[in-house]
């Protein structure tokens, strides 16, 4: 072999300037995580002290950050010390855990049948859309008038309202499997079950995940909402007095409370779907837990 | 079906005295969803070992044939007999390769290719498949890949994982769509070359779409030529280059030739 001569030869053009080359990134972004939601965090209190101490709200409808964590305080203690708040806690925590177990299997059936079938999708799937564009929390009084002022009536308002993004992540995941992936199962001469549970199935747990996800942050709202309106004796009936006694720093602090329930679920779902579906990489549950 | 004028170049004059495993006789398809004439009136027979390659312009009915052969589909008219039974849905003795290679990634490399084992006769038998995997794995030098997932593969080693994901169950006919289109060229040709050895090693029949000359020529007994609308066999043109073949037959003017006469037939037939 020869050698190769290029034509013109390859050389450096000095007008070219400097080839090293650096990604921009703004100083802000360079900022590490834990030290930025500091500092948001702490604007946000400073605000709120600002605002109080100019006194332009009443303190009755917004209490300062002191009170707001002395009060934080107080019901921290009384939930660890198994004093009164602890119970309601504790039935709030049932009535979303049922809920969204119940969610969870209705949803996943439903899902499974109208993603699955062309039954379902024809004749059920209008059906279920139809129900999802009504305002769900209306029905709660007539669970209440159903189930009665007990944990069953927050259980079903809980559940409705978390089944529908269930279904419709389940059956949109079923639909995920390409052309190809089903003509491989079809020459390896699967049956329809073995597609649904080895492959269909399979491939749409992102999608699914994100309807579980979803359905997380509405089985709490569906528990509270159905305290709210039916009574009985959970968070959202302490949220309701503390709310009528003009007590904001309580309603507060128990808000903050709930919301740490709220978030444990959906850390335990996102957890749950690092550890199963652990090929997919889904930035919503990166950012949190 | 037309026979080649003497004219041309790599011209058999009869059929190879070969046991016949496909037969198709007047296979048409008209999709009734918007009545598109997919193909009409293929007939051709494969033999026992040989090496077709099915080649044409787009949408003339390739990979339309394939699933009609595959019985992943039913053809319009006409039938297809495999190995003496009619085809008339999957098959445990086809084994099918698409352009894509299709891993499940949540199973691990082996746990890909025993999964044709694991549909048909279960867990445990796919277990004991296991080893057999392995054994293909380092055919396809894919040795110590073994427990890896397929997001950690490289489109060459996914497609050389789904090559043996076809060949654990043993099939007499592999059905290959365009199967390396996806590849570079280096790594093409060398899949080219696998392809080869594993087909000859085993006495198995395959039929290759592609939408590569050279490709078609080089690993081919014979070529079908297509044209399309309807999808139709224009022409089969026997390459009777030596066996094995290798990749520096591609220099050689015989190749070139082949190579002319095929592109030749494809240009005719779009400008008709
Ligand atoms: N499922 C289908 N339903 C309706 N029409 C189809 C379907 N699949 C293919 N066709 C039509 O049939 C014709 C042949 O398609 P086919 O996929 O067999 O072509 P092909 O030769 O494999 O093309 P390519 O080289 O692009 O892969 C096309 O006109 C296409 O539009
Ligand atoms: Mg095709």
């Amino acid at each position: 072999m020869t050698a190769t001569t290029v034509t013109p030869r390859l050389e450096e053009d000095p007008a070219a300037g400097d080839t090293i080359w650096t990604e921009r990134t703004s100083w802000l972004d360079s900022v590490p995580r834990a030290v930025s939601m500091a500092v948001v965090f702490a604007v946000f209190v400073g605000l709120w002290q600002f605002v109080s101490w100019l006194e332009v709200v009443s303190p009755i409808i917004l209490p300062t950050p002191g009170e707001t964590l002395a009060d934080l305080i107080f019901v921290g203690q009384n939930l660890l010390s198994g004093g009164y708040m602890l119970p309601a806690l504790w039935i709030t925590m049932k009535e979303v855990f049922y809920g969204f177990a119940l969610a969870i299997f209705l949803g996943f059936s439903l899902g499974v049948l109208v993603g699955e079938t062309s039954f379902g999708e024809r004749a059920i799937m209008p059906y279920l859309v139809a129900i999802d564009t009504m305002p769900k929390v209306a029905f709660a009084p007539l669970f209440v008038a159903w189930l009665g002022f007990g944990i069953e009536s927050k259980v079903a308002l809980a559940a409705f309202i978390a089944t529908f993004p269930i279904i419709v992540g389940t059956a949109a995941g079923l639909h995920v499997a390409d052309e190809n992936a089903r003509m491989l199962f079809k020459t390896m001469g699967a049956t329809r079950m073995q597609t649904l549970i080895q492959m269909k199935l399979p491939m749409g747990l992102p999608q699914i995940f994100t309807g579980l996800k979803i359905g997380a942050v509405g089985v709490m709202a569906g528990a509270i909402t159905g305290e709210f309106l039916g009574g009985g004796k959970g968070f959202g009936e302490l949220i309701r007095v503390a709310a009528s006694q003009l007590n904001t720093p309580r309603v507060f602090s128990l808000i903050l409370y709930l919301s740490l329930l709220g978030l444990a679920l959906f850390a335990s779902v996102s957890w749950l779907q690092r550890k199963i579906v652990f090929w997919h990489k889904d930035r919503v549950g990166e950012t949190h837990a | 079906m037309i026979l080649l004028s003497t004219a041309t170049p790599g011209t058999a004059t009869a059929d190879s005295p070969r046991a016949l495993v496909y037969e198709l006789s007047d296979v048409g398809k008209t999709y009734a969803r918007n009545k598109v004439v997919a193909l009409e009136n293929v007939s051709l027979t494969l033999g026992k070992g040989s090496f077709s390659s099915v080649i044409g312009s787009s949408g003339c009915g390739k990979s339309t044939l394939l699933k009609i052969m595959a019985g992943l589909i039913p053809p319009t008219t006409g039938r297809v007999v495999l190995q003496g039974r009619p085809v008339t849905g999957a098959r445990r003795d086809i084994g099918m390769m698409f352009q894509q290679a299709t891993l499940f990634p949540w199973l691990t490399t082996v746990e890909n290719i025993v999964l044709p084992i694991r549909i048909r006769d279960g867990r445990a038998a796919a277990a004991r498949a296991r080893e057999q995997a392995h054994d293909l794995l380092e055919v396809v030098g894919l040795k110590g890949f073994e427990t890896v997932y397929p997001n950690e593969l490289s489109g060459g080693m996914a497609q050389r994982a789904s090559i043996c994901r076809m060949l654990i169950t043993e099939p007499a006919v592999l059905l290959l769509d365009e199967p390396f289109s996806a590849l570079d060229e280096l790594s093409r040709d060398f899949m080219n070359m696998e392809l080869q050895r594993i087909c000859t090693e085993r006495d198995a029949t395959a039929f290759l779409v592609t939408h590569s000359i050279p490709e078609a020529v080089i690993l081919s007994d014979r070529v079908l030529v297509m044209k399309p609308r309807p999808g139709r066999l224009a022409e089969i043109v026997e390459i009777d280059l030596p066996r094995p073949r290798t990749l520096d037959m591609v220099t050689t003017p015989k190749f070139g030739k082949l190579v002319d006469y095929i592109r030749n037939l494809l240009d005719k037939e779009a400008d008709a």
